[in-house]
């Protein structure tokens, strides 16, 4: 059997304890629904307050946070999060306003979502934006759905391809997909760029577009990224861009002004909404001129203008060959659009290109103290991220080996095996929110990580060995595939 | 405001390691024409000023609590948090963390999705939950995603009865876009008065799902046992898309033999919040946990023999299967999964029964009470739960603008889905409306004119 370290809260419950109550009712009593529509029992924990708080308290302690320390994730951009965007999302204008309220009771939510959508605009470059999509892989859905709604409104209907580089996001082509598109994996160069050659034999009229990583998933800015763009709209295609690496661009270059049609913004990784443990996230997306028509339906728009004394009717407009609706509602305004004005608001221009000079200066920094100790095999000045190789000659260490054995130095590990094209990769992304001591700490730590990688290899191999559990089973979890629990009295009977 | 914990020395510093003179020249790669745009936003502005500006704009709201009595459901529903909730998303412990893609360090998340997904397998009486889906529409849309799949595209037809959700039904249009999918059944100008009978006749071999709601968007309670059982004699899955303060009460959709069973787990902790961010729950039968898109958490031992979880069965999902994956999803709600499982833990078995019982009682008090108004009436006699179509004497629209001027939002107008439904109002009422403003409610209606 194995040991229990904190018990489920179905293991917690005691029949009869009571948590929070509610008021006895204040209207007379109607009858239930006949019996047959009723359920016959209700197997739920029965806890009170203090053992819920003392439970979810213990569980948290488990849990690695940025508040905790450094979380150089690559790809997840885990800057800390400011604590003054969980006061402005909790305000209460915001908490207790409901979605279908009349837009004259709800202006200042509208004025918000439109200012938003201005202040992205103008961020990226592009024409036009959404609000709606509720996470990056959403939004990645939502453009690839307009780049095809555009394509079919042209009669342009032997478009299948999409070309995607081969160190893409694996969302960009589970996105295409879902549209029954096809997927041509186009390599990189021996610099981190998109093989000119490679594309140029792909590209023909049978080529929705290009979903296209910059800076990359390498951390490198394509050094050709013009022609790439002109290459695939010379044969008709459109340009997507993944907005996951955008903190490296604030400020230093528009992705709209560099030719691209589409791309997502994850608000949750350069705006600052924390992650939650994996969501919510928030997702919107930018388009070009030529896809502004195309958005999901509805926008916030202006209904009546204003003047001098008085302020704009904000409203939901509907774009004129809208792909339809994304999601219930208008987005994920409260945790997600809320949180990320707050932080826009309070860095202006300069501040935000602030951000993205001291993510990429910090990522450059890492790299330079790393070169000499770990194989980086795209070996240039980088963005606000870089790969290396997790690796030794004549060693049996494995990068998954460094990532558990940095848990023992109290830090969260990089993005393993991610991309595929580097072996045993190790994805490294500072963010701008590390001071130079977490980062020389960071280092030197990967560097005695890599002598006892040759000393005593078995300490990775092991690793982790100071955190309260160790590595887990992964084969039996998938084998056995025990998805939940019940209360004691039930397992048997419902398991 | 910065967030930047750098000086200018240590900047000197850093960029001497790198080899470079200053911060612009780490930027050589990007094309010169475009480097460094001027950015016309506002002037950054200090926390005090921010908070300042985020509170007036919060202000010019009219809110549910403070301003207005309402009686607005349909999809969002205006519930008590108790405070509990919000202390636990609130540690930085959850909240900061990313995916527990690194289970040594995240069974804190791990641990709490795996009870999520407990709570979730109970409540409905399936058999799995996956750690949920970005809001209930998309948690339905990838129902039928989940059906594609299952029947590897040979079956594409999907019955959809009217009384699905609006937007939900808008959202499966706008995901199943590539699929080439045959539609029936979503026909806003059928019969509203039918039953769920009336589907049967639209199910056929070519079906892969029906979808239906429970209640239903009309707030109708159906016992779709007898359409699943027709539907399964023709190799069709169904889906029901319900709402989780209901199931409190009423019979679970495993009862009646549904294959999946999705929705939408806002009432169950999550503020109204204009709309989002919610949190979109998906359980289903052990044999279709392969087709399924989403997180899964599963138990396991660690190297200690200490009892503990994982992401599992991974190979499903995007980051492995890439084009070939069910959905593109990645991102869960993972924080919400957390709130409804502190929501369902704090009030517990007793605490939610009360809740669903007092939603029930003032539903029908309101229901009884507005039904006795001239002119006014409930349009249907299938029982309900805690949302009810009321019939009005002019348009609903007019209704609502009269109500407004009166402090009070009435309900949603299902004119604006429904052509035939012009003056009839979706009142929603929960246990956060008081008996005395559901007499508010009905006296200020008897002086409408």
């Amino acid at each position: 059997m194995a040991t229990i370290v904190e018990p489920t809260i179905f293991e917690l419950s005691s029949p009869g304890r009571l948590g929070v109550t509610m008021p006895a009712s204040d209207v007379p009593e109607t009858a239930l629904p006949p019996k047959n529509l009723l359920r016959s029992d209700l197997p739920l924990p029965e806890l009170a307050e203090v053992d819920v708080v003392r439970h979810y308290t213990k569980l948290s302690k488990f849990n690695y946070s940025v508040d905790d320390g450094f979380y150089p994730l690559g790809s997840c951009t885990m800057k800390y999060n400011p604590k003054i965007n969980e006061d402005t999302c909790r305000l209460p204008g915001f908490l207790y306003t409901h979605p279908l309220q009349p837009i004259e009771t709800v202006q200042g939510n509208l004025a918000l979502m439109f200012e938003m959508q201005e202040w992205l605009k103008e961020i990226s470059g592009f024409a036009g934006v959404t609000l709606q999509p509720a996470a990056g892989a959403h939004g990645e859905f939502t453009g690839v759905l307009m780049m095809a709604a555009y394509h079919k409104a042209r009669n342009d209907t032997k478009r299948t391809k999409m070309l995607i580089p081969d160190a893409a996001h694996g969302t960009n082509p589970a996105s295409v997909g879902m549209l029954g598109m096809s997927v041509v994996t186009i390599p990189s160069d021996s610099r981190g760029n998109v093989d000119l050659k490679a594309l140029e034999a792909a590209c023909d009229d049978t080529v929705v577009g290009m979903m296209l990583t910059n800076p990359n998933t390498l951390g490198m800015f394509d050094e050709n990224i013009e022609k790439v763009v002109n290459m695939v709209k010379d044969c008709g295609g459109l340009m997507y861009g993944d907005g996951a690496n955008l903190n490296a661009l604030l400020g230093i270059v528009r992705p709209g002004d560099l030719g691209f049609d589409v791309m997502h913004f994850n608000l949750h990784k350069t705006f600052s909404v924390p992650h939650g443990g994996g969501g919510p996230g928030s997702g919107p997306v930018g388009v070009s001129q030529r896809l502004v028509d195309y958005l999901p339906s509805p926008l916030v728009g202006i209904i009546e203008e204003g003047d001098d004394d008085l302020e704009p009717l904000y409203g939901f407009v509907t774009p004129k060959h809208s792909i339809g609706r994304m999601k219930a509602f208008h987005g994920h305004f409260g945790g997600g659009l809320v949180r990320a004005y707050t932080y826009i608001s309070m860095h202006g221009p300069d501040g935000l290109k602030a951000i993205s000079q001291f993510a990429v200066l910090n990522a450059n920094y890492l790299q330079a103290r790393l070169r000499s100790t770990y194989k980086i095999p795209y070996d240039r000045i980088c963005m606000h991220e870089f790969v290396m190789e997790g690796q030794f000659e004549g060693s049996d260490v494995r990068a998954l080996d460094i990532s558990k054995r940095l848990m023992d130095y109290k830090f969260h590990p990089p993005t393993n095996y991610f991309p595929l094209i580097v072996h045993e990769a190790l994805m490294i992304e500072p963010t701008e929110t590390e001071n130079k001591d977490t980062l020389d700490r960071f280092a030197d730590a990967l560097i005695a990580i890599a002598e006892e990688a040759k000393s005593q290899p078995d300490l990775l191999h092991n690793a982790p060995h100071s955190t309260p559990f160790g590595r887990m089973d992964e084969v039996k979890a998938a084998r056995e595939l025990v998805l939940c629990c019940w209360l004691p009295e039930n397992y048997e009977t419902l398991k | 405001m910065t967030y930047i914990p750098i000086s200018p020395k240590e900047r000197d510093a850093m960029l001497q390691t790198v080899g470079v003179k200053s911060l612009d020249d780490l930027f050589d790669a990007i094309p010169k024409n475009h480097r460094f745009p001027e950015l016309d936003l506002p002037p950054a502005l200090t926390e005090m000023e921010a908070a300042t500006l985020l509170s007036e704009m919060a202000q010019t709201n009219e809110n549910v609590r403070e301003h207005m009595i309402s009686f607005l459901g349909a999809g969002a529903y205006n519930h008590y948090v108790p405070s509990v909730v919000d202390h636990m998303l609130r540690r930085g412990e959850f909240f900061t963390a990313y995916t527990p893609y690194q289970p040594e360090i995240s069974q804190g998340t791990l641990q709490a999705i795996f009870e999520y997904q407990s709570l979730m397998t109970n409540l409905t009486g399936m058999e799995v939950s996956n750690a949920s889906h970005y809001d209930g529409a998309t948690a339905t849309a990838e129902a039928v995603n989940l059906a594609y799949a299952q029947f590897r595209g040979k079956r594409k037809k999907i019955v959809m009865s009217p009384t699905v959700h609006p937007q939900y039904r808008e959202v499966i249009r706008t995901y199943s876009q590539g699929m080439g999918l045959e539609e029936a059944g979503d026909d806003v100008s059928a019969d509203l008065e039918a039953g769920p009978e009336a589907l049967m006749s639209l199910v056929d071999d070519k079906t892969m799902i029906v979808v239906v709601q429970y209640p239903d968007f009309f707030g109708r309670i159906h016992d779709y046992t007898k359409l699943i059982e027709d539907a399964h004699a023709k190799g069709a899955l169904v889906c029901i898309v319900a709402n989780p303060t209901a199931l409190l009460m009423l019979k679970t959709p495993a009862e009646m033999g549904a294959d999946i069973v999705v929705g939408e787990a806002q009432p169950f902790g999550i503020p109204l919040w204009y709309g989002g961010p919610y949190l979109g729950f998906f359980t289903t039968k052990k044999s279709y946990v392969h087709k399924m898109a989403g997180r899964l958490i599963g138990e396991t031992v660690d190297a200690r023999g200490q009892r503990s979880y994982v992401l599992t069965l991974t190979a499903r999902e995007q980051h492995i299967k890439r084009e070939r994956a069910t959905s593109n999803i990645c991102t869960n709600q993972g924080l919400l999964a957390l709130a409804a499982a502190v929501y369902m833990s704090s009030l517990g078995k007793t605490g939610l029964q009360q809740v669903a019982n007092l939603c029930y009682q003032k539903a029908h008090y309101a229901a009884s009470e507005l039904s006795k108004i001239d002119g006014f009436g409930l349009c249907f006699t299938e029982p309900f739960f805690h949302e009810f179509v009321l019939c009005c004497p002019k348009p609903a629209s007019e209704v609502n603008e009269y109500l407004l001027d009166n402090g009070i939002f009435g309900g949603y107008d299902l004119g604006k889905d429904y052509p035939s439904l012009k003056n009839h109002l979706l009142v929603a009422v929960t246990e956060m409306n008081s008996k005395q403003e559901i007499d508010t409610l009905v006296e200020v209606l008897k002086e409408m004119e």
